[in-house]
């Protein structure tokens, strides 16, 4: 699509004008019914026609499924089907949420929940920040005139594409005890570290790949966002002699503001729901110290023998409840702020 | 813009800052994937090799006559036969008796701290090639490769309709069905799955490829990001079309959909990695071999009780390396493309 | 079932062999360790060919998908017929019994009736619900040139796991190496060494007692080995829950002094250690109680949904076969679980020297395997007890509970699984 097909070879003409022909016989199929349609829908109510099929899918393998689960948060027992489930009322809440004290999980009824939860809370609150302030380093350095910029773009981006395990892999390989990590360190004269074995090494290694495996997609949307903001409202600073840092706080941030908030919301959804690579990467360990609440959901109601569907239901749904919350909660902020 | 180059003074401190960090960034990004393609074709050997070389050496073999199969080839370090290089017949104990090819009757008995085995240069494909051979490759890559495009085509169909209605109409009801695709993403996936196969499975969808495919076509990302594209195409451009009685299908396909070709292509390419990469989800809604996909065949090899490394590596290597491919050929229009959506 | 039902089953049986029009599909889940799939799917080429009015299909998935996706499949009706697992009592419900097809019910409860009996619902339960592939057996293995360099004498047969643990911690001090021993991180090894210790699992009654006095000390001697480096606990403490990990590569790599491993390294440990170092298993060291390790093994389980039972039986009846089992289990390299061939040695394997002898100490230890170790194996929610213990033990080991909160968190979840399997 687009700029991709102008190449001067005949054939990749041909190929072009053969994928137009097709896309205008296809797309053109509907033509008539969606005619007759419109005929008979006034306004905008044919709006409903056009999101319709995404409404389907949505409602058959989005929304259905939340209602089944809520249905399995209030029954208990090991059964899968819905119909088999015995009703238990608020027993899977009342037994996730039961603490003596909630800053110790060990005193928890679900102590693995809360495991899950205090480390969820650590991990999202310092890997945002990081990713953000390295995303947004990242951006401001490609936005100078640097030679070979789309290729450090390009760079940077390119671990978005690769798939959770494949990242976890790729790690684990590095950072094994006898990975080349400890190798270097070794030949450097230094002591490795058995990096994934212990808690304060696993821990930042979760939220180092995970930045690794992510930073390329919000340094690209804050880049967008500086190379938006209008070269001549630099000019005028410039000639105020104001200092870059000034420049950068009084100019820069403010205009970045809305692709900041973007990058901090999916950065936060993405952060809370935390699983695959680090369940790779590190199984949860050592001991508890990188298990997440996702992972104790998939645990609890997916790999165990005995399925809790009942406590991993009623676990999600909080932990679905909690996102939308704050995602609410941010974007009313950003509404009120916005002019 | 901040600290742009001047110009006049050439290099000043700043771009040496960034070029260096450029820099590092990108040993930082493409180094661990590079070591991984290195390390995937070592043989087991090498792999368990600590301190690791960067390089696949592996130990030299070679035949004696009179012993069956090849035998590994140690070099002597110490004692009368300093320097020799033999072949080694067995090993007892910390000794070890080891011969020449020249004159196979002679054996020599050497201690094992005195033998330090000769390398070569060795790539070890069969680790590739072991994989490959063990099921029809060509099968489950044409598994993945449809389920990637139809559902890419799917993706991007059923998203824009979504889009241009949300984007273009006002129409009772809009906001909230906005608001309620955006909600789903802060669901993870992973705990719908079970309902999810109840429902594919009540629909008959399981065991077929579009058991993967129709869950994943709408998605909220693409609704999102391609409904703030088109809220940027000028109003004005369908209402001159209406005055030429086009009708609404035609003007989202005849001119609204080319305009957002850039947002498409971005949607394109997530699409394609999305659908690419998905592991659980075909895991569970597919159990038979003929519908499997390339990452389910490949992992059809873990087992209950073991890990093998140089398996695993070979299998990663072989499940990035698509997507590797399109990157390396389509980069330009990716970055831009992900740039000039990311936020309008 | 009632004989007439027997014979209504027969008959379609035969119904079905007079018209091989109708050819039966059999489809098969099959996951491998090794070879066994491959190998399956070799010698059911010749069953087809038999059998021409049976068309069986072996889909080879990853062992996640059988613990994960197969309940699900299962209790939604899109199960295969036949399925390699390993956890049964879970899916125990889906399970078919085939006695009404086998031609010689008494041939298999002679032969596989130790390990058909974990098929089973409790006593009573006379039921043949799959073939099992392999007897596994955990046992010990160790590497004989590190004694050697250090110059310690192997401890001899009877030798305890205290016995062991001074002797491992002396070489490993002596050849430098970080520690002596490692275990595969799995309740299920860490059971033999507690059941050898006086540990019972059960109270007489049969309900799970999983917590009592053999099983403390034994937990207590892991941790103490853990703490002053005698067993590497990176093997545990590296992952949570109860997932598994191995500890082959550090035994490969020369730097363990022994492996707490088990029958089905066999291959691996022929392969690729070959004669890198003298290796040796050294079967299961003794407690006060006993010198077990614990059994276990896959089967091939009929499942009920099956339309075409009566081939799923004749098809698992066709590889019980003496001649046929003994070719399947020397392609594979497991111990067979039929008892007289195990007993007879009719199995050839074509082994090193070092191979052989490994397969003679497996077939040694699993001859050893003390009754509560078959009735702990055989339990329907065993997976239950092992689970916790690995995930509780390696918290303890990572020091983030003390060893009675470790005890205590046990005893808990093994009764919450319990009482959550028991809601019906």
């Amino acid at each position: 699509m687009g700029a991709g097909f102008h190449r001067p070879a005949a054939l990749g003409t041909l190929i072009a004008r053969a994928l137009g022909l097709l896309y205008g016989a296809v797309m053109g199929l509907p033509e008539r019914p969606m005619r007759a349609a419109q005929a008979r829908m006034r306004g905008g109510r044919l709006g409903w026609l056009f999101v319709a099929p995404n409404l389907l899918v949505f409602g058959v393998f989005t929304f259905l499924p939340i209602v089944i689960d809520f249905w399995y948060a209030l029954t208990g027992g090991a059964q899968l089907l819905p119909q088999d489930r015995p009703y238990v009322g608020a027993e899977n809440f009342r037994s996730l949420l039961a603490c003596a004290n909630y800053l110790d999980p060990t005193s928890c009824e679900r102590d693995l929940f809360w495991y899950g939860v205090w480390n969820t809370l650590k991990f999202v609150a310092i890997q945002v920040t990081l990713m953000i302030v390295f995303s947004l380093l990242t951006a401001l350095v490609l936005n100078r005139r640097i030679v070979g910029r789309g290729f450090y773009r390009a760079a940077f981006f390119y671990p978005v594409l690769l798939s959770p395990v494949v990242v976890a892999l790729i790690w684990k390989w590095i950072l094994q005890r006898n990975g080349i990590l400890n190798a270097t360190i070794q030949g450097a004269g230094g002591n490795g570290v058995n990096w994934l074995v212990d808690a304060d090494w696993a821990f930042f290694w979760s939220i180092f790949v995970s930045i690794w495996a992510h930073m390329g997609f919000y340094t690209l949307i804050l880049l967008a966002g500086l190379q938006a903001i209008p070269a001549d409202i630099y000019e005028a600073a410039e000639m105020d002699a104001a200092s870059p840092w000034r420049r950068f706080r009084r100019l820069t941030l403010p205009l970045l503001t809305p692709s900041l908030v973007v990058v901090f919301i999916l950065g936060m959804i993405r952060a809370v729901q935390i699983f695959d690579e680090v369940y790779v990467l590190t199984g949860g360990g050592p001991g508890t110290a990188t298990v997440y609440l996702v992972q104790f959901i998939y645990q609890t109601g997916f790999a165990a023998g005995v399925r809790q569907y009942g406590l991993a239901a009623a676990g999600s749904l909080l932990l679905a409840a909690a996102l939308l919350l704050f995602t609410l909660l941010q974007l009313r902020g950003l509404k009120r702020g916005a002019p | 813009m901040l600290a742009a180059r001047r110009g006049r003074s050439g290099w000043d401190w700043t771009d040496w800052a960034s070029h260096f960090y450029l820099l590092l960034g990108v040993a930082l990004m493409f180094g661990p994937v590079l070591w991984l393609f290195v390390s995937s074709v070592k043989t087991q050997a090498a792999l368990d090799t600590f301190p690791p070389t960067f390089l696949p050496w592996e130990q030299k073999q070679a035949t004696l006559p009179g012993h069956a199969g090849a035998l590994p080839v140690f070099q002597i370090m110490a004692g009368d036969r300093a320097g020799q290089s033999l072949v080694q017949i067995r090993r007892i104990g910390l000794e070890a008796q080891l011969a020449s090819p020249d004159d196979p009757a002679k054996i020599a008995r050497v201690p094992i701290s005195q033998l330090r085995p000769e390398l070569r240069l060795h790539a070890s494909w069969s680790n590739y090639t072991d994989l490959l051979r063990k099921f029809d490759f060509g099968l489950y890559f044409l598994n993945s490769v449809f389920i990637t495009v139809v559902a890419t085509v799917l993706t991007l169909l059923v998203n824009s309709m979504a889009a241009f209605a949300l984007s273009k109409y006002r129409f009772k009801g809009r906001e909230p069905v906005f608001l309620v695709m955006l909600a789903t993403l802060t669901i993870p996936p992973t705990i719908v799955l079970v309902p999810n196969y109840l429902i594919a499975s009540a629909l008959g969808l399981t065991n077929s490829l579009w058991g993967v495919i129709f869950p994943a076509v709408a998605t909220p990302t693409g609704v999102f990001m391609l409904r703030q594209y088109m809220l940027t195409l000028p109003d004005e451009i369908l209402e001159a079309a209406r005055m030429d009685n086009a009708s609404e299908w035609r003007i989202y396909w005849r001119i609204v959909l080319p305009l957002s070709a850039p947002a498409l292509a971005v949607l394109a390419i997530f699409s394609v990695m999305w659908r690419w990469n998905d592991f659980l989800w075909p895991m569970v809604v597919l159990s038979r071999s003929d519908v499997f996909t390339l990452p389910i065949a490949l992992f059809s090899f873990q087992g209950d009780l073991q890990t093998q490394w140089q398996y695993l590596l070979a299998m990663t290597a072989c499940t990035l390396l698509p997507v590797t491919l399109i990157f390396v050929f389509l980069q330009r229009y990716v970055t831009q493309g992900v740039a000039s959506v990311g936020v309008k | 079932m009632p004989k007439r039902d027997r014979l209504v089953a027969l008959a379609a049986g035969f119904v079905c062999v007079a018209c091989p029009a109708l050819a039966a599909d059999i489809r098969i889940a099959c996951y491998s360790d090794g070879n066994e799939c491959p190998s399956q799917k070799e010698m059911s080429a010749q069953f087809m060919k038999e059998n021409p009015d049976v068309n069986v299909i072996i889909d080879e998935v990853p062992y996640s998908a059988i613990l994960q996706s197969l309940p699900v499949q299962l209790a939604a009706g899109n199960g295969p017929d036949i399925g390699r697992i390993t956890a049964f009592g879970t899916l125990e419900p889906y399970f078919l019994d085939m006695s009404p097809y086998l031609k010689d019910a008494a041939y298999w409860n002679k032969e596989f009736g130790k390990q058909l009996a974990w098929l089973r619902n409790g006593a009573q339960d006379q039921g043949i619900y799959g073939l099992p592939t392999q007897t596994t057996v955990t046992a010990a293995i160790v590497n004989k040139s590190l004694f050697e360099q250090a110059n310690v004498p192997l401890p001899g047969p009877g030798a305890s796991w205290d016995d062991w643990a001074a002797a491992v911690d002396k070489v490993a001090k002596a050849t430098k190496l970080p520690y002596g021993m490692a275990w595969d991180r799995s309740g299920h090894r860490f059971a033999g060494p507690a059941i050898s210790y006086g540990a019972k699992f059960f109270k007489p009654d049969g309900t799970p007692d999983v917590i009592d006095d053999g099983f403390k000390t034994m937990a207590g001697k892991f941790l103490a080995w853990a703490k002053d480096g005698t067993i590497d606990k990176d093997v545990w403490v590296s992952s949570s829950g109860g997932g598994y990990r191995d500890a082959f590569s550090e035994f490969q790599n020369g730097q363990i002094v022994l492996y707490y491993s088990g029958s089905w390294q066999l291959r691996r440990l022929i392969d690729q250690i070959g004669d890198g170092f003298d290796w040796a298993v050294v079967g299961n060291p003794c407690g006060p109680a006993a010198c077990t390790g614990m059994p276990g093994g896959a089967s091939f389980v009929a499942f009920k949904e099956t339309k075409n039972p009566e081939a799923v039986a004749r098809y698992l009846d066709w590889f019980a076969q003496p001649q046929r089992y003994a070719e399947l289990m020397s392609r594979t390299g497991n111990i067979p679980a039929h008892e007289g061939l195990r007993a007879d040695g009719t199995v050839k394997y074509d082994l090193s020297p070092a191979g052989t002898a490994a397969m003679q100490g497996f077939v040694a230890a699993a001859a050893k395997l003390s009754p509560a170790a078959y009735r702990l194996e055989g339990y329907k929610y065993n997976f239950q007890i092992f689970n916790p213990t690995a995930a509780r033990l390696s918290e303890a080991i990572a020091g983030q509970i003390t060893l009675d909160q470790a005890f205590a968190r046990i005893a808990q979840d093994v009764a919450d699984a319990l009482a959550t399997a028991a809601k019906k």
